[in-house]
């Protein structure tokens, strides 16, 4: 593997590590929201929670690796600047949305069941989604490459 | 310095497509591992219910995931002509785990479906768990083949 290779390797892995561990923590949540003891269904989501720190940390250094590396992109670039504040948005909306679940947890069954009917909570966590997926979508279509 | 590669636009939708249903594929087979190999040696009642989140994402999760990748490869191949193209090694280490993880899903599934009936059903649960480590094994093999294109 040359340079090139290896850093859009660790890139990739990394996107897939964000995605994949939103995924999982939304197949959870969905369960958990219909259980009666929610509770017991959270340590689903531990390697999802190491995935998600992990990806999001190789997204970021080898994508901006990468684009120092190649010629034609530059950092300043429309659809890049959009993933790394989408990237942002996504870190930080997850981060909170993550934070009001644990501290439920720790509350309790009512209080996490009542969590994660919770509409700030939701909106936190599909906004950091959709910030990820349309991250994804910058990644494929390049506008303006 | 290398030059930025750009892809036509008419390969962008089917490619996303694919990547979005093997992120997919993956997140759902992190939930089956954790779940079903956490309660390896537990029989209790939290324990029961992790094993059947395990079981239900296999069924609801793992399967429409991996369709969404398999249907995406199969449209991204045709709209890159690849098969007009001959078969190169990216592709097929592509096809090769697919083709296992497609495998090891038929089998997960019936023992899922089968271990959602049953009372006990620690067995089942560390067959599906390492069956779904194995999956995840071959397809971060698959992501290095997709990204790195060994010729």
């Amino acid at each position: 593997m040359n340079r090139y290779e290896t850093l859009l390797f660790l890139h990739v892995l990394g996107a897939f590590g964000m995605v994949s561990a939103t995924t999982a923590f939304w197949v959870v949540m969905l369960a958990a929201r219909r259980s009666e003891r929610p509770t017991a269904l959270m340590p689903a989501t531990a390697t999802a929670r190491i995935a998600v720190v992990a990806g999001s940390l190789l997204t970021i250094v080898f994508g901006v690796w990468l684009t120092l590396y190649l010629d034609g992109y530059e950092l300043w670039d429309g659809w890049i600047l959009a993933a790394l504040v989408l990237w942002a948005v996504s870190g930080e909306t997850g981060r909170r949305g993550g934070a009001a679940i644990e501290k439920a947890r720790l509350a309790g069954d009512d209080a996490l069941g009542a969590t994660l009917r919770d509409r700030r909570t939701l909106f936190m966590l599909a906004l950091s989604t959709i910030a990820v997926l349309t991250v994804l979508v910058l990644m494929i279509w390049k506008p303006g490459a | 310095m290398p030059l930025a590669i750009i892809r036509p636009d008419d390969w962008n939708l089917p490619l996303f497509l694919h990547v979005l249903g093997a992120m997919a594929v993956m997140g759902t087979l992190l939930v089956v591992a954790t779940s079903l190999l956490g309660t390896w040696r537990r029989e209790d009642a939290d324990a029961a219910a992790l094993r059947r989140l395990g079981f239900w994402t296999v069924i609801s999760g793992v399967l429409p995931s991996f369709l969404v990748m398999r249907i995406g490869a199969q449209w991204v191949a045709a709209a890159e002509s690849l098969d007009e193209q001959g078969e190169a090694a990216w592709i097929a280490i592509g096809y090769i785990t697919t083709d296992l993880g497609g495998l090891l899903t038929l089998v997960s599934l019936v023992l899922a479906a089968i271990g959602l009936r049953r009372a006990s059903n620690r067995g089942l649960a560390r067959a599906v768990g390492v069956m779904a480590v194995v999956v995840l094994l071959a397809y971060l093999v698959a992501i290095w083949a997709m990204t790195v294109k060994p010729s």
